[in-house]
């Protein structure tokens, strides 16, 4: 069986005791009625769904019925580090693996940080 | 007259006097008793463990016990308190001043006495967690669930503990107990 460490019980627990509770760190937007509705669909049914690391929210539903957050890995269904709700994100880069797991939750744009070389030169008829 | 209306009004608790003997494991369906759901935050406790007469624990899955009354942590903020002597915990907490909220639990609730040298094996036959001495010891407790339904196990002794259920669930505990018990005898 799965063991998920609560940090309110400090210690691990039987996973039949937990419920999870979708992506964390979503935050509700301050006035929800100006929102435009593009905006609103993203808070309200736009989900990441990675293959690899999710912040998530699980509840301790049968032991101490607190929410918290956890960092889990959707291939491997490992739990990275679970932490008490309204903390921080962690910063998972540390501890997390490098493997492509730990790629794959990245936006297209931060996985070529290093720009491109400049095109090299044609190259002349007869040199090479 | 006063005949009639205790025989209408005459109160059957949940499988009162239910019990089941096998090698090693005994079960008893206990004698009702006063509970309260306490729920508080830390500036209350010092008002509320005064009140009640014993310290309220604060570490997880820890009980604090007195007399006939027990505390059982289970969660950051909520208590659950078992009164077998019969002075109402709710009575002591209602002239108390600091923020707090306590409901009246005792009818909500059964209580299940798994005794015997095999307890602790019975008990894991449908619950998950890990009730060696070391993880589980002596007065340790813990909401937790037994099968299908959600249930607050307390350990009173090395080789006893006490189940509490709510009362709709108490004949699927215990008849699931009673099975239990069976296996772990066997």
């Amino acid at each position: 069986m799965l063991l998920i460490r609560c940090p309110y019980c400090e210690e691990e627990r039987p996973e039949l005791e937990f419920r999870n509770g979708g992506e964390a760190h979503i935050a509700r937007p301050s006035n929800i009625a100006a929102e435009s509705d593009e905006d609103f669909e993203k808070f309200f049914f736009i989900r990441s769904n990675p293959k690899g690391i999710i912040f998530e929210r699980w509840r301790h539903m049968h032991g101490c019925a607190r929410f918290f957050n956890a960092a889990r890995d959707t291939v491997s269904d490992k739990f990275i580090l679970t932490y008490k709700a309204g903390e921080p994100k962690p910063d998972l880069s540390a501890i997390a693996e490098s493997g492509p797991a730990a790629w794959a939750n990245r936006p297209p744009d931060q996985l070529n940080v290093k720009k491109p070389a400049a095109k090299r030169k044609p190259v002349k008829k007869g040199e090479a | 007259m006063a005949d009639a209306v205790s025989r209408i009004a005459a109160r059957a608790p949940a499988l009162a006097g239910r019990e089941f003997g096998a090698k090693d494991v005994r079960l008893a369906v206990l004698q009702p008793a006063d509970r309260i759901s306490l729920r508080a935050p830390a500036a209350s406790l010092g008002a509320l463990s005064k009140a009640l007469g014993l310290t309220l624990p604060t570490a997880p899955k820890t009980s604090a016990s007195k007399g006939k009354r027990s505390a059982l942590w289970l969660g950051p903020d909520e208590w659950l308190v078992i009164d077998d002597g019969g002075r109402d915990p709710l009575d002591d907490c209602a002239g108390v001043k600091a923020l707090h909220s306590a409901v009246g639990i005792s009818h909500r609730n059964v209580g299940i006495s798994v005794t015997g040298r095999a307890a602790a094996a019975a008990v894991n036959a449908g619950c998950p967690q890990d009730l060696s001495l070391a993880a589980f010891p002596v007065g340790a407790c813990s909401r937790t669930i037994l099968g299908k339904v959600e249930i607050v196990l307390y350990r009173t002794a090395e080789d006893a503990f006490r189940i509490e259920c709510w009362r709709s669930f108490a004949d699927y505990v215990f008849a699931f107990l009673v099975e239990a018990a069976r296996d772990a005898a066997a």
